[in-house]
């Protein structure tokens, strides 16, 4: 771990997006950014791996949908087949309109639950985990931007997040 | 940054669109091979009984010697049913009492297959009128959404938007003219509206105080008229704009837009009634205005994202990105998706409470047409949500492209099916006429709209948000 950052703190999120792409440019190493709701094109602008969190949330959805085809089936055709207003259930595919709905709604449900979890999980997140935000106006209307000190002039980069525009700059020694 | 901005405005301050003469001449040939096919398409149709009867049985010999499509087939099938009773008649001296019996009853099978068939080119030209009627007021609906929710990505696109919705003029008074035509009896697309179906049909006979020609011609004049006049000053404000010093026309065009949805969305519904709804004039479906409205929006989205990726690719839009692209393969996915809630949400409901005068309308669109029908929902739903699903194939434009053509033939079939079956009944076929309406009326929505876009810059460039469009990256 880099012992000394620079927490630079900014007050709008065009003007953080804008400073990502100038600290980037100028080859300083950005640690992590603290926002208070999702910051549209930041990954990117980060130079993060792309997630692949949908293609989680698409395989579980594809789960969901093969759950609640073999439940039905179960349920209703082969468990304890009923006469539901004039449609008995001997056939999955004759009475499959009315069971449309459930398919989607287990779709939807483990696509978005399980993606959730994964995410957490990913994440490193749990109930009652300790909040990390170094700078609790991060959690109502403040960007902060986590900078490696690492070799670089301590001053030259003050000046440098200075004039991307950052509102507030710390220098923390972490020792 | 700002030189690429500095060159897009000379580009634009000099570059109008110009119609190319490579195009007007393509939308040209279209609507002349549609006019002509459509002749045919009238003088195909037979004018009496004798007509019928020989063409059946020239159908009939082609369905036995056909290779055995489907439609063929299921063509073939339905025609044999008839000329099971059509055989007596034709030994008629065999026993003279039992053909007098059965001839009675091949005439009205004869007459009620003469009347789809003389429905058959109406009813082709009808969906096809229709159907790029509903794209420019489906586009005229998003623009007005742009304004009245401010948003900030589309404004680029504005100029795309109101040249799409010109058609909407001439594609509604021609629209107009052929619901007059209903009215006055030259065609027999609405039973409703004859006098001699009335007069036996209580079910009808209790909704001629609202199904009946004046008032049903009236109600078309207010929506038509309200769409004209709304389309035409919010337009019109847009194009002030340009040149203004403020922003008095953009605040303007916020309260018309709101106006205009408000007004749209009552209209939009009751037009599907009117115009669609009525053709079963026994049936009922409480959704069935938001059903039709799903169908324009998408198809009018589609239009959009073709259009601009058409005239990007001539160069004529430098400022839209593929961020543009890719929300508008958004929109496109996603009322895909609610287009088929609204289909499943109708169909389901009916299917399972099975209350007989609800679910013939299902009965005969699944008999008769199951392959439209239910491959419409193929083209509708599974290949939009297949192709559409990755984020990085909605910035891909060819992949917007083949969709896009897709779904316009998806919502083509959709209305086919909400229009054939009560019209044409078992006689449908998309031959002739119905593929020349589509060429005719494909042609003169290209020359009408390409020809609007020529009417302003491409570029709304004093929209308080076209900075941010013109940024807009995602």
């Amino acid at each position: 771990m880099a012992s000394k950052v620079i927490h630079a703190i900014y007050n709008d999120d065009d003007l953080l997006l804008q400073g990502v792409k100038q600290v980037r440019e100028a080859r300083y190493h950005i640690g992590e950014i603290y926002t208070p709701m999702p910051v549209h094109g930041l990954d990117k602008a980060m130079g993060l791996a792309p997630t692949r969190l949908a293609i989680t949330s698409f395989l579980y959805g594809v789960v969901g949908f093969v759950v609640a085809v073999a439940m039905m089936n179960f349920i209703m055709i082969e468990d304890w087949p009923q006469d539901i207003g004039g449609k008995p259930s001997f056939s999955f595919i004759e009475n499959s309109p009315a069971f449309v709905p459930i398919m989607f709604e287990l779709t939807v449900f483990f696509a978005a639950h399980l993606m959730v979890i994964t995410f957490y999980m990913r994440s490193k997140l749990w109930p009652f985990k300790q909040a990390e935000n170094p700078d609790v106006r991060t959690t109502d209307d403040m960007f902060l931007m986590e900078v490696d000190v690492a070799d670089h002039n301590v001053d030259e980069l003050t000046k440098f997040l200075y004039d991307t525009g950052a509102a507030e700059i710390k220098l923390i020694d972490n020792k | 940054m700002k030189k690429t901005i500095i060159k897009n405005k000379a580009f634009r301050s000099i570059n109008m669109y110009t119609l190319s003469s490579k195009l007007k001449l393509t939308a040209i040939i279209f609507m002349i091979v549609g006019a002509i096919g459509l002749v045919i398409g009238f003088l195909q149709a037979p004018s009496d009984l004798d007509d019928v009867r020989e063409m059946m049985a020239a159908e009939e010999h082609h369905g036995e010697t056909s290779h055995g499509e489907e439609e063929a087939a299921n063509f073939a099938e339905a025609e044999h049913g008839v000329l099971l009773d059509d055989e007596p008649s034709r030994n008629a001296d065999e026993d003279e009492a039992h053909a007098a019996e059965a001839g009675a009853h091949d005439t009205e099978h004869l007459e009620h297959k003469l009347h789809q068939l003389q429905n058959k080119p109406w009813a082709a030209v009808y969906v096809a009128a229709f159907f790029f009627f509903m794209i420019s007021l489906g586009v005229l609906a998003f623009y007005a959404l742009q304004y009245a929710s401010q948003a900030g990505w589309s404004p680029v696109l504005f100029r795309v938007m109101e040249a799409i919705s010109a058609y909407i003029v001439p594609g509604g008074i021609i629209m107009f003219v052929l619901l007059a035509l209903s009215g006055f009896h030259l065609n027999h697309l609405f039973i409703w509206m004859d006098p001699e179906v009335v007069a036996h049909d209580e079910i009808i006979q209790n909704k001629t105080a609202y199904l009946n020609v004046p008032f049903f011609l009236i109600r078309a004049a207010i929506f038509l008229g309200g769409w004209f006049i709304f389309r035409h000053f919010l337009v019109r404000n847009s194009r002030r704009l340009d040149e203004a010093t403020d922003l008095h026309y953009f605040k303007k065009n916020f309260k018309l837009a709101a106006g205009f949805l408000v007004f749209f969305l009552v209209s939009e519904s009751m037009m599907s009634w009117d115009w669609i709804m009525s053709l079963d004039p026994h049936w009922f479906s409480t959704l069935f205005g938001w059903y039709v409205f799903s169908s324009m929006f998408v198809s009018g989205i589609t239009v959009i994202a073709l259009v601009s990726i058409y005239l990007k690719s001539r160069g004529h839009l430098p400022f839209v990105n593929n961020s543009h692209i890719h929300d508008l393969a958004k929109f496109m996915f996603g009322i895909s998706i609610f287009w088929t809630y609204l289909w499943f949400s109708q169909f389901m409901l009916i299917w399972y409470s099975n209350i007989p005068e609800e679910v013939v309308y299902f009965i005969s669109r699944i008999e008769n047409y199951s392959l439209p029908f239910f491959g419409m929902v193929v083209l509708n739903f599974v290949f939009p949500l297949l192709v559409l699903m990755n984020s990085d194939y909605k910035r891909i434009n060819w992949f917007v492209v083949m969709t896009g053509v897709i779904i316009l033939v998806g919502h083509y079939l959709d209305i086919f099916t909400m229009v054939m079956p009560s019209t044409v009944g078992e006689s449908w076929f998309i031959g002739i006429p119905e593929i020349s309406a589509v060429f005719f009326f494909g042609g003169l929505f290209t020359f009408v709209i390409f020809n609007a876009l020529t009417k302003a810059p491409l570029l709304a460039k004093r929209n308080p948000y076209i900075k941010e469009s013109e940024h807009f990256h995602y």
